[in-house]
């Protein structure tokens, strides 16, 4: 086991006494060289589950553990300092998240430059390296962000965060914004730099089939607590939560004949509002086969054969 | 068949500070009454400014149509004067977008946005024109809609404005929706009930759909018969079978084998499509999909195919196709062979 959380919880104080309870004790584990895919809705704290994991928001109570050492509730510069050697992240959009007025070799070098020891040729040779290797022409580091295509941008996300050679990565919808035939590409050079660097992934997405085929074990998150964790095939193929039930129900395939076949009935209203969130279970409010005790009791995540845990007072 | 919709040839170009790009080259296609036609392709590959170009949303200039035309109901529809083009606009032809917050004016209550319509294409007076609005919300399903029309899209959510955005399309029983990736910005389980409502309403209202989307998925719901676009062009399209089961051109090939699937081969690695598309700036003279094409030979990159018929239904604009043209499949599997 690589990085563990034990009941985390990160809430926003959003004004006039009002909490936002975006993550709500979440208590995961990874295993070290594995793919965690971790899905859910908009809305549902999965973002910001990943950054409160790795240092980028403090976290308001529980514990996260690095390595079997616990990670401190409020990153000082040190600590990211000391971190970002291990942990990097890797994020949702490729416009936004690369600095429009650094060339690559200033976004990509960055990194190995702040950790210092290593001279200006020494991060230049690594930086062209680098982007050979995420399938970019290293003679391209002078040029800006804004010459770059949307999945060329991802590939100078990836090279920023691989190039500090990290253990833990925390992808956060690294896919979501590129076109079907680049996002292949994508996954497979993640992939590959899972096997040959022995890496740990946090996949976070909301495409479930992709999420699926990417990942070892996949985690459903529903407004800031988990649902379901357990062997990815295992959860799409026989969820056990009904809110995943409607997930996987809810996700298309790209298949006619199954789609004709497909009894549908989507889920009816939407996710609710993480503010002030009262005890009982989250989906209480869409659930089909909700009972008394869901309105006023939390449920547990609990054990169920087959490496799963689901949180739902059905399996009590 | 009962065709509402025969666009034929068209052709797009923007003027730009860097030079012309021809965003359409050349599009065809037929809508006929109550069917579905999607349209998939990715991005940039002039799948929405086809739309845009029929609605007259094209901002001209920089944007210019060069040719071909477009007939709904027996007219002509393509640089119409704005006067006459506001009078099939929203009426003959509604139209949904992928972002409904920036395409609803924040200003205006989500009600009389609705009833804006109502009167100035029927000419309804204020009251009955709202009353008539609380109607269509109820009808795409907005739950306490009298409440819900008195209030602004920054009120709603991204579920709630399309489907308020699908109330205000259906405001005059329009023939052709197009929507133009509707579900995008939606989760999964919000673009199923979305997707749901829209087929609902096909049924009721016996309504056409043009859909525009990238996601095969959503295609494979939705469609009757599905247009396969790259680089400006059609290059593959048919019934929504023929495309999925029967797929002809190596661009759909590669988009299925590029994407994952959760039923048979569940575990079969993904093939991504190397390389990008090509620059519409300088269009390539042969075949777009060419120089990605894991089967081009020579003539690809000389001459543009034109497009040849597969089945009835069925059609391809690939030299693979050609009758002395080598046969895919054998490709495909001396290819799997090589692999093994």
């Amino acid at each position: 086991m690589l990085v563990r959380t034990e009941k985390l919880k990160k809430h926003f104080m959003i004004g006039r006494g009002q909490t936002l309870h975006a993550v709500d004790g979440i208590s995961l584990t990874i295993d070290e060289n594995e793919i965690l895919g971790l899905v859910g809705e908009s809305g549902s704290g999965k973002s910001t589950f990943g950054k409160a994991l790795i240092g980028l928001h403090p976290k308001t109570s529980g514990e996260a553990y690095y390595d079997g050492e616990r990670l401190p509730d409020r990153f000082s510069t040190k600590d990211h300092l000391h971190y970002s050697k291990q942990m990097q992240m890797i994020f949702q959009d490729p416009y936004s998240s690369l600095n429009p007025r650094m060339t690559v070799l200033d976004i990509v070098g960055e990194g190995p430059g702040i950790q210092g020891q290593q001279s200006n040729s020494e991060i230049r040779d690594k930086v062209a390296f680098w982007l050979e290797r995420v399938g970019l022409n290293a003679d391209h580091m002078s040029r800006y962000p804004h010459e770059f295509s949307g999945g060329q941008r991802q590939r100078i996300g990836i090279a920023r965060a691989m190039i500090i050679e990290p253990r833990f990565v925390v992808c956060d919808e690294p896919i979501s914004a590129l076109d079907v035939s680049v996002q292949a590409q994508v996954i497979n050079l993640l992939d590959e730099l899972k096997q040959s660097m022995g890496l740990t992934l946090l996949f976070i997405a909301h495409d479930l089939s992709m999420v699926r085929y990417v990942s070892d074990r996949m985690a459903v998150m529903y407004l800031g607590s988990m649902a379901e964790v357990g062997p990815s095939n295992d959860v799409f193929f026989e969820p056990q939560h009904p809110y995943t039930q409607f997930l996987v129900e809810s996700n298309p395939e790209p298949d006619p004949n199954l789609e004709r076949r497909r009894a549908f009935k989507p889920i009816v209203g939407e996710i609710t509002s993480p503010v002030n969130v009262q005890a009982g279970c989250r989906f209480a409010d869409r659930c089909p086969k909700v009972m008394d005790r869901c309105l006023v009791e939390t449920p547990d995540l609990i054990a169920l054969p087959g490496d799963r845990q689901v949180a739902c007072h059905l399996f009590d | 068949m009962d065709t509402i919709l025969s666009v034929k040839d068209l052709e797009v170009e923007f003027a730009t500070y860097g030079g012309t790009v021809k965003a359409v080259r050349g599009v065809s296609f037929d809508v006929t009454r109550g069917e579905t036609l999607a349209i998939v392709g990715e991005s940039g590959c002039g799948k929405s400014v086809t739309v845009q170009s029929l609605m007259g949303l094209i901002p001209m200039p920089p944007g210019k149509i060069t040719g071909g035309t477009a007939t709904l109901n027996g007219k002509n529809i393509l640089n119409l004067p704005p006067a006459e083009a506001n009078k099939f606009r929203g009426v003959e032809v509604g139209m949904i977008f992928q972002d409904p917050m920036s395409s609803l004016n924040p200003t205006m209550t989500i009600g009389d946005q609705i009833a804006e319509t109502l009167k100035v294409h029927r000419g309804k007076s204020d009251q009955e024109a709202f009353k008539l609005a609380v109607e269509l919300l109820e009808r795409t399903h907005i739950p306490e809609a009298p409440k819900r029309a008195k209030q602004y899209p920054f009120e709603f959510s991204g579920g709630m404005l399309q489907r308020a955005m699908i109330a205000q399309s259906l405001a005059c029983n329009p023939a052709i929706l197009i929507a133009d990736e509707p579900t995008t910005a939606l989760d999964v389980t919000i673009q199923a009930q979305i997707l749901e409502l829209m087929l609902e309403l096909q049924r009721t209202e016996n309504m056409s759909i043009i859909l525009i989307t990238h996601d095969l998925a959503v295609v494979a719901r939705m469609a009757d018969r599905v247009a396969v676009m790259y680089a400006g062009q059609v290059i593959e399209s048919g019934t929504v079978d023929d495309i999925f089961y029967r797929s002809s051109h190596p661009y759909t090939l590669g988009l299925k084998e590029a994407m994952p699937s959760n039923t048979h081969d569940r575990d079969k690695s993904l093939s991504p499509i190397l390389g990008s598309p090509p620059d519409l700036f300088k269009p390539p003279v042969g075949c777009g999909y060419c120089a990605r094409c894991p089967y081009a030979m020579t003539i690809c990159a000389e001459h543009l195919p034109t497009a040849t018929a597969i089945s009835e239904s069925h059609e391809a604009r690939c030299w693979l196709h050609h009758r002395t043209a080598p046969d895919i499949e054998e490709l495909h599997q001396l290819e799997d062979q090589d692999a093994g």
